[in-house]
């Protein structure tokens, strides 16, 4: 499994996306979901805390574009204890939270880790934004792009940074693809074309355990980490 | 002519007199300063200060001293509003308060307000130092001009320190020659009238004051303190007063 | 001394956090007391006249060796507000973390374990242009110019203000950026026999009033 190299500038240590806490300690994985307005972002982190909160010791930072919303959603829906969930402000640009200036999301992960830790996982919910937000590797490990069959089956086909690279793809709602038109099978085929050999997910959170195979891809992240 | 202008230093100083209340062993006026005791309520001595509001003129060097000690309780007022006035003489006038309260003193300094009239050049520093136990209720309120008038050219420094530590300094200079953007709807966007009202308690040191906005124009500012500040802005001095003593009702009885 | 460097501080993209916050612009804009190019201006030149050159002082004292601690205290006593004083401090903690990667020293580190959650940014600022090889006046500059270029492109995000516009604003306040800093400098250097009371601590009411009311609002693109 592909991490970020260990580090390898001169600088002092634990002040970008070290593995060590300062105490020595191995920090959290970090794991980033990003995708379009309306995909289902903050429902699938919802969804994965609810199917991982009593495994492991889990808490989350969002990125909301002009409210706190997504956080109020996920205090309200009591996915997790209210101290378990940030949110950070990103001044009308979410990409540059997650990608060009880091510190806030940076400093929001370290401050769960220091008052609600220790913790496994920290997910990292980006703001909604376009296909070419992706994560700096110097904020998180692994990034799941979220998208829905209703944002247009073509999104696949167009690709994107997002759609392209993101360790995983989440194809979200397909419950609701007959009613839209969109033609799951040559959904899959455009992103096994552009992802090459990377994993793509189709879920609906509909039904019961709809997160079950993104919850699956987290605890084989969460394996690899601490091994 | 008085070329050098006036220099006059009025001073008050309470004391616990003994029997539950609050003497003033210094009273003394000086020059345009006169500071007269009235009947006060309770346990406080009340002075009022007269005859201020001839001036300060350009050159005048005015300055109050006030010191309460521990356990005294002194209310200081103004019979009406000083007027910042041109001088015969060119160069800004200087007004100083410097205000001491001890541990278990209280002071209560609530003068009328200060007017920057036309042509006017002022420098007012006011400074509070405070021991730890001290207790404070300061306002200030700046007119810019009488009514329709421009101002004259008004700098206006407040500092507040408790037990040695600076909670609050802050400086506002507006009127002719000012530095740029005074006016400018960062600073005080054509308001004419600006005002601070400060309280201390020690009691806010474990219970801290709330922050909250007042409307467009006021805000309730918990200072690194147990102390507050109030910061307001209005269109004159009328709805300032408002302002102010609205927010004032906010902290209630002083209890603690 | 490298002037490079100073561009690499002062540059907008420098990653410590800027990008989140508009100086009580989305505030104003709020207000309807900023409208255009024109009341832009008369913002950011009240803005820089009072809380950029406290913030100029403040940083110019910092390279100039005054003791952060002290610094800190009077950059506190200079913000009445709350939401001001803890945006100062996330932000100098954000920018103490990117100035650690780029200019690794020992003075950088020590701030750092004084304050774990931050300092006040202009203090982290003075003390991240000594590690950057910079000296006072350009710490001033970064402050003193960053106080209306943050204004001013957030201003472009909040009204759709022609970029241009806003970038003529800038241009036109550049001489008044150089006094302040001038003043700043000469202050921060009187701080360094006289301690942080001669520092300026020049407000301005209309931002902190608005800045408590911003703090409130349940909608908004930027954090203060």
């Amino acid at each position: 499994m592909h991490l970020d190299p260990s580090p390898s500038h001169g600088g002092p240590a634990a002040v970008s996306a070290d593995v060590r806490r300062p105490d020595g300690g191995r920090r959290a994985l970090r794991i980033g979901l990003g995708g379009p307005v309306g995909s289902g972002k903050t429902a699938t982190v919802a969804a994965l805390c609810r199917a991982l909160r009593d495994e492991v010791s889990l808490a989350v930072v969002t990125n909301d574009i002009y409210t706190r919303e997504d956080a109020e959603f996920l205090l309200r829906e009591a996915v997790l204890p209210p101290e378990r969930i940030t949110a950070v402000e990103t001044g009308a640009c979410p990409h540059t939270a997650i990608r060009d200036d880091i510190s806030a999301n940076l400093e929001a992960v370290e401050d769960l880790e220091d008052e609600a830790g220790p913790l496994d996982l920290i997910l990292v919910e980006s703001g909604g934004d376009n296909l070419t937000a992706t994560f700096s590797r110097g904020l998180v490990d692994a990034q799941i792009f979220v998208i829905d069959v209703a944002g247009g089956d073509d999104i696949p086909r167009k690709g994107g940074p997002g759609v392209t690279t993101a360790d995983l793809l989440v194809v979200n709602k397909t419950d609701l693809a007959p009613y839209v038109g969109s033609d799951l099978a040559r959904m899959a085929a455009d992103a096994r074309a552009q992802r090459a050999r990377l994993p793509v997910v189709f879920q609906s959170l509909r039904g019961e355990d709809g997160a079950r195979d993104v919850a699956d891809w987290v605890r084989e992240r969460l394996a690899a980490w601490v091994a | 002519m008085n070329t050098a202008g006036v220099r006059a230093v009025a001073r008050v100083r309470a004391c616990p007199d003994g029997r539950g209340g609050t003497c003033l062993p210094v009273l003394e006026s000086d020059g345009p300063l006169a500071l007269r005791r009235t009947r006060g309520r309770g346990t406080e001595a009340q002075v009022l200060l007269v005859g201020a509001m001839s001036g300060p003129l350009g050159g005048d060097r005015l300055a109050v001293r006030a010191d309460v000690r521990p356990g005294a309780r002194l209310r200081v007022g103004s019979a009406a509003a000083t007027l910042a006035l041109p001088g015969q003489q060119a160069g800004e006038a200087r007004y100083d308060v410097r205000l001491t309260v001890a541990d278990g003193g209280e002071l209560h300094w609530l003068p009328e307000q200060l007017v920057s009239v036309r042509g006017s050049e002022l420098l007012v520093t006011t400074r509070a130092d405070l021991d730890r136990g001290a207790r404070l209720v300061l306002r200030e309120e700046q007119v810019l001009g009488r009514a329709g008038e421009e101002p004259g050219r008004l700098t206006s420094r407040l500092t507040v320190r408790i037990a040695g530590r600076t909670v609050l300094d802050q400086q506002l200079a507006c009127g002719p020659g000012a530095p740029g953007g005074w006016d400018g709807p960062a600073v005080l966007g054509g308001l004419r009238a600006v005002g601070q009202l400060v309280v201390v308690r020690p009691g806010f040191e474990d219970k801290p004051v709330t922050a909250r906005a007042l409307g467009e124009g006021a805000a309730v500012l918990p200072l690194p303190g147990p102390a507050a500040l109030v910061t307001a802005v209005a269109p004159d001095a009328l709805r300032l007063r408002r302002l102010l003593d609205g927010a004032s009702a906010l902290f209630g009885p002083a209890s603690d | 001394m490298s002037r490079a460097a100073l561009l690499v501080l002062a540059d907008g993209r420098f990653p410590a956090g800027g990008h989140a916050h508009s100086g009580g612009a989305e505030a104003a804009v709020g207000a309807g007391r900023v409208t255009g190019a024109a009341s832009l201006e008369d913002f950011c030149r009240g803005r820089l006249h009072t809380t950029g050159l406290v913030a100029a002082a403040v940083a110019a004292a910092a390279a100039l060796g005054v003791d952060p601690v002290e610094l800190d205290a009077a950059a506190d006593a200079r913000t009445p507000s709350p939401a001001l004083r803890t945006a100062a401090r996330k932000l100098g903690r954000q920018l103490l973390r990117a100035a650690r990667v780029a200019w690794p020293s020992g003075e950088l580190d020590a701030l750092a374990g004084t304050f774990p959650k931050g300092a006040h940014q202009p203090v982290v600022l003075g003390v991240t242009a000594l590690a950057a090889g910079l000296g006072p006046a350009d710490a001033a500059y970064c402050a003193a110019y960053e106080s209306v270029s943050g204004p001013a492109s957030a201003t472009v995000r909040l009204l759709g203000l022609d970029p241009f516009d806003a970038t003529g604003v800038l241009a036109r306040l550049a001489p008044e950026v150089d006094e302040v800093v001038t003043r700043a400098v000469g202050t921060a250097r009187e701080a360094v026999g006289a301690g942080v009371d001669a520092l300026p601590a020049a407000s301005a009411p209309l931002l902190e009033v608005f800045a408590q009311a911003h703090a409130g609002w349940a909608v908004r693109l930027f954090a203060t």
